[in-house]
């Protein structure tokens, strides 16, 4: 009885795992592909012909003009091949003077006053480390310091950020985000920037 | 509105537990389903394949046997498959596989994910390549989880049945579990993850030119083929390092409100099916009601921790929830809620970096899985853990009333009442006997890396508590892949699934011998309140008896601290 249990678990595995580890995957496939081709293939985004990033995937952002994401763990900052957070409890000596640190760049890079209050999401790191997206309260911040570098009214960027400020989905999942690298993409398209937009290589 | 999501998603899963339970017990008693006609064929195949007598049942020894071998095998065959994966083609270039598969790591993942715990002392998209992932992980998180279902059944058969000397056929709800349950539903799940932006796909990481100049790599994959099962089969291991905090595993909070539902619904309904075999419906929504109250515990405890600003960061003008760790799409509400179902049921998808929790934060999904994951919990095995517990109760009570405990008509004599206890201290033992081990010795101490004190303390015994209850989720800051933390997480993860699926059915097979007796004035009635405040309050006393001062010197220390 046992060689017999023995031989069926060996033939179960072989059999159950090509039914689940291929059949599957390739039915898959195959659906997938034909119903969802730009999000099989990972959601990319191109700009004259050229494929700029990823819906789903946060991008670094330094430059004035650019509004700028979360502080990044991955890999030296949006790294998309080494996701992963700082895991620092909230007690660690780490955390806090990052903390401190982020959030006196922050105030520094937008001309806020020492003392004005920064949204949580601007100074800590997601859980990624590519989390695409900022609170609205994030965007409203930069704002100005965008403005002024594009020589834009800070109503017409407002305007921008609200269009690409998604809200709960269904209404109640979720929290309201802006995605950082679509609005910038939107910001590009406001004016035509003179700055290059790739930089040479 | 966080609170009407944590409503709305409770409401759906007490809501579809009727339906989906029932369905369950149509599936394992093999009544017709409106699914036959396209799995009848299959199922009568994979019998002749397999060389399965599907009208032979086995008892509760054979079924254990059956299991036994079943994981074995494919664990084996995991592990040879981890250590060639180097010659496997596709996927990512080498450079970027930067984590070397050493046997310990290879054995440790093997193990991992046959058991469901898919703890994962790696990173995915350092390590594997796609074909490991689909041939070796995606198959194992439907054979496991589906191994882990046919166990739940098995058990309440021995419940339902009276003077019956077998319990079932393994071959058949294995199956029947694959071709009924997790097969159909993960092709529908896993078409609206791909709608919403999962990718699957087999080309090399992407580069990108991004918008201020330098090349962005952009890691992918058949991340859409993993993503789904991983919840449904309550495994939880993730495609990349991140897990569900990754955009490309979690894009939006649609499907992650979709993949804590994939992870709840079925263990939760287990317990209608389990009152419908047994003829007893109201049993079963008495242990629903019991999950449910100790769920929005939990839940509060964790929303109220993570939604305050940290009191550490104080006079440093910031504001919000802590968000440290946590996604702006899913903010404090998504990631609570997935700690919290995470947690509860066996899943390791967190979609939040535990160890950035505040300590009261922590507690909860770290009680969760320390008292046995009995909230909905792991597929099937959450049942039993449930049920074992119900019986340390109905022991408790028949001392109170000075009686033979019964529990729906099956006396709990000495022999049965050993195995629940047993059931019951295993977990205790082997998580503290275990984190007492690493914590005395200088391999186990290196593992802290990044935090230390009552922080570093929580990691490790969260560590084994994961592997342990077979959930796979960890607080990320202890390095666990060397070889110590690979062997003693190992040893957690097999006696946590093979030692109390053991136990489990053997007691199955000894209800499913007994007769059942009748019910008379002086039975413990098992479908009333009474009944569920008794099984509630064994469960927060037998938790608190093992694992209190423990937990005083981890999370409930770093809560005084500050």
């Amino acid at each position: 009885m046992l060689r017999e249990q023995f031989r069926t678990a060996i033939l179960g595995v072989i059999w159950l795992t090509l039914l689940t580890g291929c059949v599957f995957p390739l039915g898959l496939f195959a659906l997938g592909h034909f119903l969802f081709p730009g999000r099989a293939q990972g959601s990319l985004l191109t700009r004259g012909g050229i494929v700029v990033g990823s819906e789903f995937i946060g991008q670094n952002f330094t430059r004035p003009e650019y509004f700028h994401p979360r502080p990044s763990a991955a890999g030296a900052g949006y790294d998309g091949t080494a996701s992963g957070g700082t895991n620092f409890g909230p007690s660690n000596r780490k955390l806090i003077e990052d903390v401190r640190r982020l959030a006196e760049e922050y105030r520094g890079s937008n001309g806020l006053p020492p003392d004005a209050i920064v949204p949580i999401d601007a100074v800590t790191r997601s859980g990624s480390g590519l989390d695409p997206h900022i609170s609205p309260a994030n965007a409203a911040l930069q704002v100005p310091r965008v403005a002024r570098a594009r020589g834009l009214s800070e109503e017409a960027v407002r305007r921008l950020v609200a269009d690409q400020t998604q809200g709960r989905q269904l209404g109640f999942l979720g929290d309201p985000r802006v995605s950082v690298l679509e609005l910038n993409l939107a910001l590009d398209g406001l004016r035509a920037p003179e700055l290059p937009l790739i930089a040479p290589r | 509105m966080r609170w009407l999501e944590y409503f709305v998603f409770l409401a759906l899963v007490v809501g579809l537990a009727q339906p989906a339970g029932l369905y369950l017990a149509e599936v394992f008693e093999r009544k017709p389903t409106f699914l036959d006609p396209v799995l009848r064929p299959v199922e009568f195949l994979l019998y002749r394949w397999l060389g399965v007598r599907s009208g032979q049942e086995m008892s509760a020894r054979t079924y254990t046997l059956c299991f036994l071998l079943f994981s074995a095998i494919g664990t084996g065959g995991l592990f040879l498959l981890l250590l060639v994966q180097r010659w496997l083609p596709g996927g990512p270039a080498d450079r970027y596989l930067t984590t070397p598969m050493t046997l310990d790591l290879a054995a440790n993942t093997a193990i991992s994910f046959a058991t469901t715990t898919t703890w994962q002392a790696y990173g995915g998209e350092t390590t594997l390549r796609y074909l490991t992932q689909l041939f070796g992980l995606v198959s194992q998180n439907f054979l496991a989880g589906a191994a882990g279902l046919a166990v739940g059944i098995a058990f309440i058969r021995g419940l339902a049945r009276e003077r019956s000397a077998t319990v079932g056929n393994f071959w058949v709800d294995l199956i029947r579990a694959l071709l009924w349950v997790l097969l159909p539903l993960s092709l529908v799940g896993s078409m609206i993850l791909i709608w919403q932006g999962v990718p699957l796909n087999l080309v090399p990481y992407t580069e990108v030119h991004a918008l201020e100049g330098g090349v962005q790599t952009i890691a992918q994959g058949p991340v859409a083929a993993l993503e789904f099962i991983k919840n449904l089969g309550t495994n939880g291991g993730g495609f990349f390092n991140a897990n569900g905090a990754h955009p490309f595993e979690n894009p939006t909070p649609l499907v992650n409100f979709l993949g804590l539902l994939a992870i709840a619904v079925l263990p939760a309904s287990l317990t209608i099916t389990f009152g419908h075999m047994t003829g007893r419906p109201r049993a079963g929504w008495v242990l629903l009601a019991v999950m449910v109250v100790l769920f929005v515990g939990g839940l509060a405890l964790c929303d109220f921790a993570e939604s305050a600003t940290p009191p550490q960061l104080a006079g440093l003008h910031i504001s919000g929830g802590n968000m440290e760790g946590k996604e702006v799409r899913f903010g404090i509400g998504d990631s609570v809620l997935a700690a919290v179902v995470t947690s509860n049921t066996a899943t390791g998808s967190y979609n939040s970096m535990h160890d950035s929790y505040r300590p009261l934060g922590v507690l909860v999904p770290l009680v969760n899985m320390l008292l046995g994951e009995v909230v909905f919990g792991g597929l099937g095995t959450g049942l039993y853990s449930m049920l074992m517990i119900a019986l340390v109760a109905v022991f408790l009570g028949g001392l109170m009333v000075g009686r033979t405990p019964e529990y729906l008509g099956k006396k709990i004599t000495g022999a049965e009442t050993r195995l629940a206890v047993l059931y019951a201290l295993l977990t205790t033992k082997v998580v503290l006997v275990l984190t007492g081990l690493a914590l005395a010795t200088a391999a186990g101490r290196a593992g802290l890396v990044t935090n230390m004190g009552t922080r570093g303390f929580t990691e490790v015994l969260f560590a084994y508590s994961s592997s342990m209850a077979n959930n796979g989720q960890t607080m990320a800051g202890l390095n666990a892949n060397t070889l110590f933390y690979n062997t003693t997480t190992a040893v957690a993860m097999l006696i946590g699934r093979f030692g109390l699926a053991a136990l489990a059915l053997a007691l199955a097979g000894r209800f499913a011998a007994q007769r059942r007796w009748p019910t008379n004035v002086g039975t413990l009635p098992s479908d009333s309140a009474t009944f569920g405040v008794l099984v509630l309050g064994t469960i927060v006393l037998v938790g608190a008896l093992s694992f209190l001062p423990a937990l005083a010197l981890g999370p409930i220390a770093e809560a005084l601290q500050h």
